[in-house]
């Protein structure tokens, strides 16, 4: 409703007065940027400016921040141990000294709900990373090549895309457990590898249609023109131009991973023991769930509020970087 | 048009080739024997592995055993199970539970997340708008399985108002919940498309024409608005019908609604590579299919759109 009175309060502003004008684009844009009137924003400091008037993205970041804390420090939240286990205590409630209760194996679910996190953020960061990495690089190399590379590329992400999410891991993982026994780190490895293979497609494509849009610009083709070189076009023009669509993918594909680790886990193919996360705990926890609600409904609430602060996170972002939606 | 669709069904053969080629290699080509544990508890006699062996072309290389496989898939043979069953007669035992499944699914996702878009699209920043974005961003956040699992909990054991799991003959009637489950991520999504594309139109030049030349609010919404609201949201359900009948494992799993989902979970744990192989092989097509068709539904819906 706003904006069609603003466009024509500086309709009516242009017809008037040619200094008014002047001094108008002097001051630079109002509203929001209140520091420094003189300095030109870029399409980052400007989202930078939006985001921090929004409440939404300061409660989610307060909760990530919170998060990754856990993850980086557990001993600061409990000084109990996540590994040990005493069957005399198992399944009982919430009580003062472990708040969560314990689970089936008597284990204090509160200690590990705090270790938990670890596992499930790491495994979030690394797939997210090497997922948009690969993909971004596929996709501004055949959105800018075009021809047989983008022919190959684009039908290799097909391949990838056309498996299903959950039934592909599940093909992957299945084959890459079959060796069995394996530590902690080739654990989370595994789940992760299988994140990146199968979701890599999505930041492709999202990079390759910004790279297309942006290579017909004037900018580039001024820079070819002058004789730069296609790793300096691509590095310098289209890279810094392409990268606010995936990096608002990325933020709710973070939130979307924590979510597929706890699913692949559930079913019992992604992480398992020694490694402790939530998605462990909730299949631990899910045939026992009639006798002991709490111990899956617990994990699968931190779960539930991480992936809800990465996904509001990222409409905050996508807001703040999107111009057609403000 | 026509040789847009023939363009896009010869796309499709690379595709169907190499997603095909990427499970066959994975499930066959695992370290360990593929027969141990198939013959109860004891080793197989090798009699029985030279047979298999034999039968699955295992003594080829991966790339002939694959070519012999999918020659044997085009003339309609999927091939047995390690224990003699036709694996075409697992699919259509299995695949009408799915069907029904993906289709109660999309039923309770269309007419939910379409009326709650609609409803916070024509209220823009209202209460019933937040109401909408508010619960809509939960239902993104939360896993498929922690929504089971509590529904089944609550609703299924502790208040005994729905049977917590699904029986073999698995109706209409008792998929009505699995199917909520099913849909209850893609409803958000269909919510908020709705929304965005329901705000976007609102303010096109052609709903003013319609508002301008005093048509009733209803006419209005209901023909000029809706029906080009609704292209996106449309092509999107499509899509998601594809997925529904692939990504039912976790809903089928705790519902155990006797479908095609846990029929492949089983299968890849207990190594039966001809039933993943043809199961995967059949849902991947399906999926191809659902996108060629979405895309000509796109042309048909939407006259602006010519594909050459």
């Amino acid at each position: 409703m706003s904006d069609p009175s603003v466009a024509a309060a500086g309709a009516a502003l242009t017809a008037g007065a040619a200094d008014q004008v002047t001094a108008a684009e002097h001051a630079g844009p109002s509203g929001g940027g209140a520091g420094q009137p003189d300095k030109p924003r870029g399409l980052f400091s400007d989202a930078w400016v939006e985001l921090r008037h929004r409440p939404l993205f300061w409660i989610s970041a307060l909760v990530i921040l919170l998060v990754v804390v856990m993850a980086a420090f557990p001993q600061l939240f409990t000084s109990a141990d996540p590994t040990f286990g005493d069957l005399s205590r198992s399944r009982q409630g919430p009580s003062a000294q472990a708040w969560f209760g314990y689970d089936n194996q008597g284990y204090d679910i509160y200690a590990r709900v705090i270790y938990g996190a670890r596992a499930s953020i790491v495994v979030g960061v690394l797939a997210t990373v090497g997922a948009v990495l690969l993909g971004s690089t596929f996709g501004i190399l055949a959105g800018y090549f075009g021809g047989w590379l983008d022919a190959i590329l684009s039908r290799g992400a097909d391949v990838f895309a056309g498996l299903p999410f959950v039934l592909g891991s599940i093909v992957i993982l299945t084959t890459l457990n079959a060796e069995g026994g394996a530590g902690p780190v080739r654990i989370v490895a595994q789940v992760v590898l299988s994140i990146m293979a199968l979701s890599w497609p999505v930041s492709m494509r999202i990079m390759r249609s910004a790279a297309i849009t942006a290579k017909q610009q004037d900018y580039v083709k001024a820079a070819r023109g002058l004789g730069a070189s296609p790793r300096r076009i691509i590095l310098r023009h289209l890279l810094p131009n392409c990268l606010a669509p995936v990096l608002v993918y990325s933020t709710i594909a973070l939130g979307a991973f924590i979510g597929l680790e706890a699913t692949l886990s559930y079913l019992g193919v992604g992480l398992r023991q020694p490694v402790v996360s939530w998605g462990v705990m909730i299949n631990a926890a899910k045939d026992y769930i009639r006798v002991a609600p709490h111990a899956l409904l617990f994990p699968a609430g931190f779960l539930t509020v991480t992936v809800l602060a990465f996904v509001m996170l990222g409409d905050a972002v996508r807001e703040a970087l999107d111009p057609k939606l403000r | 048009m026509g040789r847009y669709v023939l363009r896009r069904l010869l796309q499709m053969v690379p595709v169907l080739l190499g997603t095909t080629f990427l499970i066959y290699v994975m499930v066959w080509a695992v370290p360990g024997d593929p027969f141990a544990g198939k013959c109860g508890e004891r080793a197989c006699p090798d009699a029985y592995i030279t047979e298999m062996r034999e039968r699955f072309n295992l003594d080829d290389p991966v790339i002939v055993q694959y070519g012999k496989y999918m020659l044997n898939l085009l003339s309609g043979d999927f091939g047995e199970t390690s224990s003699g069953v036709q694996v075409i007669d697992r699919i259509a035992d299995t695949f009408p539970v799915t069907l029904r499944l993906a289709l109660v699914a999309l039923v309770i996702e269309a007419v939910i997340g379409i009326t709650a878009g609609i409803v916070s699209g024509l209220r823009n920043r209202g209460f019933l708008d937040s109401l909408v974005l508010v619960s809509t961003l939960f239902l993104i956040s939360i896993p498929v399985f922690v929504t089971g699992s509590v529904i089944q909990l609550v609703f299924g054991i502790q208040w005994g108002v729905i049977p917590p799991t699904v029986s073999s003959k698995a109706t209409f009637g008792e998929l009505i919940v699995p199917g909520f489950v099913l849909a209850s991520l893609s409803m958000a999504y269909v919510a908020r498309l709705t929304r965005s594309s329901i705000a976007e139109n609102r303010r096109a030049d052609y709903v003013r024409t319609a508002l301008a030349k005093g048509l009733p609010q209803r006419r209005v919404v209901g023909v000029h608005l809706l029906r080009n609201s609704l292209i996106p949201v449309i092509t999107f359900l499509g899509t998601d019908l594809g997925s529904f009948l692939g990504g039912a494992i976790v809903t089928e799993g705790i519902f155990n609604v006797p479908g095609v989902g846990g029929l492949i979970f089983r299968s890849i744990q207990t190594k039966e590579g001809a039933l993943v192989t043809g199961l995967v092989t059949l849902l991947v097509l399906a999926y191809l299919v659902m996108t060629l068709l979405v895309d000509l539904l796109y042309a048909v819906l939407d006259p602006r759109i010519r594909y050459e």
